[in-house]
């Protein structure tokens, strides 16, 4: 692809590629936490242009793969519904649930929409009182407040026939939770620029100084995500952990404060299951007491809902870092973006995905070794 | 690119930047239309309240979180569009449809129908159907 080979010849990527080979001394854990910079690091061919010790751990980033299975079910069965208008956004409808996806619901005659923004489903609840319109209120601390927004506005308009069906995780409690495992290996963090966008860095510093993993916050471009892992490496050769900003054209130390303001009303922090890691701690947003009526939890009759994950599934362990995706024994086996075993290949921003769509099926030795790969 | 053997619909950690046309003061919301590189959406403006008509913004899933600059703005947009993030990020939901309902066909599993692959070339997913 032209805009790839234009990238890696360019004279900064080269340059910034250079400087991370010159400073690197012994092999480093990095890991991106964000899907998008996954995404981004694969399809670039960003991994391979590190020094072969340098190596990118694909964190638990992408919202889509983390959501948990039931939360899935929960969704589709209020989907399946009857006088329900279900909204979210394009990620999740081939995400499967235990038997099927919302793809399949619309088709089997349910009224599932694809919106641009939470403000088109309260819209929607405007122009169909008939109607209950919930929206899938998945994702990170950068999609919380246009979902804050939507119910605050819902509230404030007095609309009734309006939900959420809230599923927020948090990235700091995420990272502590990665640092805090046994045999944890990773050494520095490139922290979400976009999350940060909303968030600030000001939760990083307690991290970075108690684990001692240095933390960039880094943006998305290639040459931003060459640029974070070059001061990654550096800091860290340097036995320095601090926390960096290697995003300030879009990211400041406090954030957005309007959006955090709306956040904190809107939101309570609560323990979150992750799919394939487990319940952490106070790593999750669910909407407070103030604003409990618009839960599609609470509205709709699913709390009988449970649901185990696939055994076969090693998404967990993918999520965590523990393991690459290739390394699973259902990838690109049982487990493909048109059979999924777990979110991980099912989304663009999963690390299973990125790895199949992208070509990644091999080891580098194997690619190497079958003169495959140029650089 | 579309539909192109990717679930590629919306990524929902991607923020774009784009440029305030407009703003449109509707009731209790403060409302932008927002121009990114030709396509013109109704963007949420209430976290970036002192956003003046001709600014920039990063805007995510139809709220603008952050002002940048004109010059980094205009990069970043010219990367994203060739990295073909645009068209996904901004997809009409007809669009949208269209790709959830052909993506996963296009990505058959056995690797036959041939696997979109930028980086390593698509030798290597012919090779790995062989493996």
């Amino acid at each position: 692809m032209k805009y790839l080979t234009e990238f890696r010849n360019g004279e900064i990527a080269q340059r910034i590629a250079r400087e991370i080979h010159a400073a690197t001394t012994r092999p480093w854990k990095i890991m991106e936490v964000c899907g998008g910079q996954t995404h981004s690091i694969i399809k670039n061919g960003i991994d391979q242009m590190l020094p072969a010790g340098v190596e990118m751990v694909h964190g638990p980033g992408c919202p889509v793969c983390v959501t948990p299975l039931e939360l899935i079910d929960k969704a589709l069965a209020i989907a399946a519904q009857p006088g329900v208008i279900f909204c979210s956004f394009g990620d999740m409808l081939r995400v499967p649930g235990t038997d099927r996806d919302l793809f399949q619901v619309k088709g089997a005659g349910g009224d599932v929409r694809i919106v641009y923004s939470p403000l088109d489903a309260v819209d929607l609840a405007v122009k169909n009182p008939d109607k209950q319109v919930v929206f899938f209120g998945v994702g990170f601390e950068t999609t919380a407040p246009a979902n804050a927004m939507s119910v605050h506005v819902a509230k404030r308009r007095g609309i009734k026939n309006f939900s959420v069906l809230v599923s927020h995780v948090l990235v700091p409690p995420a990272i502590e939770a990665i640092l805090s495992a046994p045999g944890t290996d990773i050494n520095g963090f490139l922290a979400a620029g976009h999350v940060c966008s909303v968030m600030g860095y000001w939760e990083y510093p307690p991290i970075a100084k108690h684990f001692r993993v240095p933390i960039v916050v880094t943006g998305f471009e290639p040459l931003d995500l060459l640029d974070g892992i070059r001061r990654t490496v550096i800091q860290l050769e340097a036995g320095k952990h601090e926390v960096e900003n290697a995003y300030e054209r879009v990211v400041t130390f406090q954030g957005n404060k309007p959006a955090q303001k709306l956040l904190s009303e809107v939101f309570e922090v609560t323990d979150r299951a992750w799919r394939g890691i487990g319940v952490i701690p106070k790593s999750g947003w669910r909407l407070n007491a103030d604003y409990r009526e618009f839960d599609a939890e609470y509205r709709f009759e699913i709390t009988g809902i449970h649901t185990e994950e696939s055994p076969l599934c090693k998404s967990g362990d993918v999520l965590r870092g523990v393991i690459k995706p290739a390394a699973c024994p259902a990838f690109g086996k049982q487990c493909t973006p048109r059979h999924p075993l777990g979110a991980t290949m099912v989304s663009s921003e999963g690390a299973c995905a990125a790895y199949f769509n992208y070509g990644r099926f091999l080891s580098a030795e194997e690619l190497a070794g079958a003169g495959k790969v140029g650089s | 690119m579309v539909a192109s053997g990717r679930y590629n619909v919306v990524a929902m950690c991607l923020a774009i930047p784009g440029r305030v046309d407009e703003i449109l003061n509707e009731g209790d919301l403060l409302i932008g239309r927002v121009n990114f590189g030709g396509i013109v959406k109704r963007v949420c403006l209430d976290y970036v309240p002192d956003i003046e008509v001709g600014e920039y913004a990063i805007v995510h899933v139809g709220f603008a979180i952050s002002k940048l600059d004109a010059e980094t703005a205009e990069k970043t947009l010219e990367v994203f569009r060739k990295m073909g993030m645009l068209e996904e990020e901004l997809a009409s939901e007809e669009e949208a449809f269209a790709r959830a309902a052909a993506a996963p066909q296009s990505n058959c599993p056995d690797g036959s129908c041939g696997v979109e692959s930028e980086s390593a070339g698509q030798q290597v997913g012919e090779s790995a159907k062989v493996h």
